[in-house]
C-alpha cells in the first residue's frame, strides 16, 4: 500500500519544497493582503454604519463577523485555483510534458499531488502570517474591533478544518482540470481567464456570498466555488450547525467527486488523442 | 513464449496528423472576427513502417527533418497512438499498456529536460527513485555507478538550471537509467554538445550496451554518432523505411567512390584515364581523381601514376592520399536520391 503511494508522496514533497522557497513572494503577498483586507474592512464598516446603524443586527452577518470573514479570505487567498500549474504550461509549450507521460504513474493523481503541494506551499506561510497579524497582533495593539475572531467553539473549528481540506482538494482538482485544458489548447491563458475571476467572485472572496441579494442565496450556496471560501468561513463563524453543516460538507464532497471524475474522464480522452509538440 | 524485455517488433505502422490550414492573411478588417471555415489537411507521418530490433543491439534511426522519426519514437515510447499497425516492445503494446511499458524503458530527449529545473540533480534522482519504486539498496549502487561513469559528482548539489549543456546531458542519461531499463531510447542525445562531451556520451552509451546488454535505439543528425555506435541503421523518409542495413552496406550502395589526391614536385602529368576514373579540377601540381574501387583498385591506379622503374624524384608523386567520402556526404546523397520518392 505504502509502495503504491510512494511516487505521489514524492511528487508532493518535491513541489512543496520548491514552492516554499519563494519566501519573498510570500512576504509580498502577505503585505498586499493586509492592505487589501484593511481597505475592505473600512468599506464594510462604512456601509454597515450607513445601512444598519452600528453593528448591523439586521444584516446577514454582524460587522465583526464580516471582518473575520474578510481576514480569513485574505489568509486563504492562495487556496483559490489561480490557474494551470505554470511548470506544466511551460512543459506543454516546449513538449517536455512528454516526460510526464513517460512515468509509470497515474497522471491524474500525479498532477493532483503536485497541485495540492503547490497550493499548500503558497497557502501555509501566508495563512500563518495573516493569522498572527489579524488574530494576535491587532487585538494586542488595541484594535480588537478590527481583528480576526477565533471560532466560537472547538466543534466549529473542527468543522472549519474539514471544510477547508475539502476546499483544498477541490481547488487542486480544478487546477488539474486546467492542466488538461492547457494540454488540449496548448495555452494556459483561456482556461485561467475563465476560472480565476469565477472563483474569486463565487467563492465569496470579493464579497461575502451572504451579502449578495437574497434571491440568489440558494444558488450561490449550492455552486461549487462556495466550497473554496464561503462555506469554510461560515463554519469558522459558527453559523452552520446540525443538518445545515452536514448538507454543506456533503455539497463540498459531491462537487469534489464530480470535478475529480470529470477531470479523469477528460484526461483519458486527452491522452487518447494527444499530440506532443516539437520534433 | 516469454518475450525478451527489449525485443521491438513494428509491423505496418501508420500515423497521420490532421492540421488546420488557414488561408494566409485571413479575412480583412472586422470580418476576421467572424468564424472562418477551417480546412483540414491530413499529413501522413508514417505509412507502413516495419522492422524488428533484437535485444542487446544498438540501432541508429536516421532521416531528414520531418521524415517521421519523432513520431516513431513517440509511438515506441507509448505517448502517441498510431492509426494502424502493430507494435510490441518486450511483448507489451506501448500505448495500450503504457504504465507497464514505460516502467521498462528509459528515454532521453536531447532537446527537452526530464529533470526538475529548480531541484538539485541529486534531489531529482531521489524523486525518480520514488517514481520508479527502485528499492533503496539497488538505488544506492546504481546511483553510485552512474555518478562515477558519467562524472556527476561535482554538480550533484546544483539545481538543474545552473548546469552546462554537457553536464545536463550526462545528468539526463543518468536520470533515464536509474531504474535500469532494458531499452534506452535516445532522441538526438548529442545535439548542441561540444566535441569532448560528444565523445564522452558516445563512450558511455557503447559501454552501457556492452556491459549491461542494454538495447539502444538512437536518433541523431550527427552521422558520427551513427558511425561510432550503430551496428545497424534504419533510414526513415517520407514515412517509410528507405534502408535498413549495417552502415557499411549503406555506404557501399550509396556512395562507394574513393578520391585520390596526388601532389607532384613539378606539374602533374597528364595520364590516360581508365574506365571508372574521372579527373577533378585542381592546382597545377595536384592530380585529383575520383574512382570507383569496384572497377579499378587503388593499387592499380597508383601503379598508373608511378609505373615501376620510374626514377625517384622525376614523375613520381611526392605525396598521395586516398579518402572515402565523408559520412555526411553519403547520407546527403542518400537523402537526395530519395527526395523525389513520394
Amino acid at each position: 500500500m505504502m509502495q503504491a503511494a510512494t511516487p505521489y508522496l514524492a511528487a508532493f514533497r518535491a513541489r512543496w519544497r520548491t514552492t516554499l522557497r519563494y519566501r519573498a513572494a510570500a512576504l509580498a503577498g502577505f503585505v498586499t493582503q493586509c492592505w487589501w483586507g484593511a481597505i475592505n474592512i473600512m468599506i464594510y464598516a462604512a456601509f454597515y454604519r450607513m445601512a444598519h446603524g452600528g453593528d448591523g443586527a439586521a444584516a446577514p452577518f454582524a460587522l465583526h463577523q464580516t471582518i473575520t470573514y474578510v481576514w480569513i479570505m485574505q489568509a486563504t487567498l492562495a487556496l483559490m485555483p489561480w490557474g494551470c500549474d505554470p511548470d506544466i504550461a511551460d512543459a506543454v509549450r516546449g513538449g517536455a510534458v512528454a516526460h510526464d507521460l513517460l512515468r509509470p504513474v497515474d497522471l491524474w493523481w500525479w498532477w493532483f499531488c503536485r497541485a495540492t503541494a503547490r497550493i499548500l506551499g503558497r497557502l501555509v506561510p501566508r495563512a500563518l502570517l495573516m493569522l498572527a497579524f489579524a488574530g494576535l497582533l491587532l487585538p494586542r495593539a488595541g484594535l480588537g474591533a478590527w481583528a480576526l475572531h477565533p471560532p466560537p467553539s472547538i466543534a466549529d473549528a473542527a468543522l472549519f478544518a474539514v471544510s477547508i481540506l475539502l476546499g483544498l482538494a477541490l481547488s487542486a482538482c480544478i487546477v488539474v482540470l486546467l492542466n488538461i485544458v492547457t494540454v488540449r489548447t496548448l495555452s494556459p491563458a483561456g482556461g485561467n481567464a475563465v476560472i480565476t475571476p469565477l472563483a474569486l467572485i463565487l467563492s465569496g472572496n470579493m464579497l461575502p456570498l451572504a451579502l449578495f441579494p437574497g434571491a440568489f442565496q440558494t444558488v450561490l450556496i449550492l455552486q461549487p466555488f462556495a466550497g473554496l471560501g464561503d462555506l469554510p468561513c461560515r463554519f469558522w463563524l459558527g453559523t452552520l450547525h446540525g443538518g445545515r453543516a452536514i448538507l454543506a460538507l456533503g455539497q463540498q464532497a459531491a462537487w469534489l467527486a464530480a470535478v475529480a471524475v470529470a477531470g479523469r474522464a477528460a484526461l483519458r480522452r486527452t491522452l487518447h488523442r494527444l499530440e506532443i509538440q516539437g520534433g | 513464449m516469454p518475450s525478451s524485455p527489449a525485443r521491438i517488433v513494428v509491423e505496418d505502422l501508420c500515423k497521420s496528423y490532421r492540421v488546420a490550414a488557414s488561408p494566409p492573411g485571413g479575412r480583412r478588417g472586422l470580418a476576421g472576427w467572424l468564424p472562418a471555415r477551417r480546412s483540414w489537411r491530413t499529413i501522413a507521418a508514417l505509412r507502413g513502417v516495419a522492422f524488428t530490433i533484437e535485444p542487446g543491439t544498438i540501432t541508429g534511426l536516421i532521416g531528414p527533418n520531418g521524415a517521421g522519426k519523432s513520431t516513431l519514437i513517440k509511438i515506441l515510447s507509448g505517448i502517441l497512438r498510431p492509426d494502424s499497425g502493430r507494435v510490441t516492445v518486450g511483448g507489451l503494446v506501448p500505448w495500450a499498456q503504457r504504465l507497464r511499458h514505460v516502467a521498462r524503458i528509459g528515454v532521453v530527449f536531447g532537446q527537452r529536460s526530464q529533470l526538475w529545473w529548480d531541484l538539485p540533480v541529486d534531489d531529482g534522482f531521489a524523486l525518480l527513485r520514488d517514481i520508479y519504486r527502485v528499492p533503496p539498496a539497488l538505488y544506492r549502487t546504481r546511483r553510485a555507478r552512474l555518478v562515477e561513469t558519467l562524472r556527476l559528482a561535482d554538480f550533484l548539489d546544483q539545481p538543474v538550471r545552473q548546469l552546462s549543456l554537457g553536464q545536463r546531458m550526462r545528468a539526463e542519461l543518468a536520470a533515464a537509467l536509474l531504474h535500469a531499463p532494458p531499452l534506452l531510447i535516445l532522441d538526438e542525445p548529442t545535439i548542441g554538445l561540444d566535441a569532448p562531451s560528444k565523445l564522452a556520451i558516445r563512450a558511455f552509451i557503447r559501454d552501457l550496451n556492452r556491459q549491461d546488454g542494454t538495447t539502444i535505439l538512437l536518433t541523431t543528425h550527427d552521422m558520427h554518432d551513427i558511425e561510432a555506435l550503430a551496428e545497424r541503421v534504419i533510414v526513415i523518409g517520407h514515412g517509410r523505411v528507405l534502408a535498413d542495413s549495417p552502415f557499411e552496406t549503406l555506404r557501399a550502395t550509396t556512395l562507394s567512390g574513393r578520391r585520390l589526391i596526388a601532389t607532384f614536385d613539378g606539374p602533374a602529368p597528364a595520364i590516360a584515364l581508365p574506365a571508372g576514373v574521372s579527373r577533378l579540377p585542381a592546382a597545377d601540381r595536384v592530380l585529383a581523381l575520383d574512382f570507383d574501387p569496384a572497377r579499378i583498385g587503388a593499387a592499380d591506379l597508383l601503379r598508373l601514376l608511378a609505373p615501376p622503374g620510374t626514377p625517384a624524384g622525376t614523375a613520381a608523386p611526392a605525396d598521395v592520399t586516398i579518402t572515402r567520402p565523408s559520412i555526411e556526404d553519403v547520407i546527403s546523397r542518400f537523402y537526395e536520391r530519395h527526395a523525389s520518392t513520394p
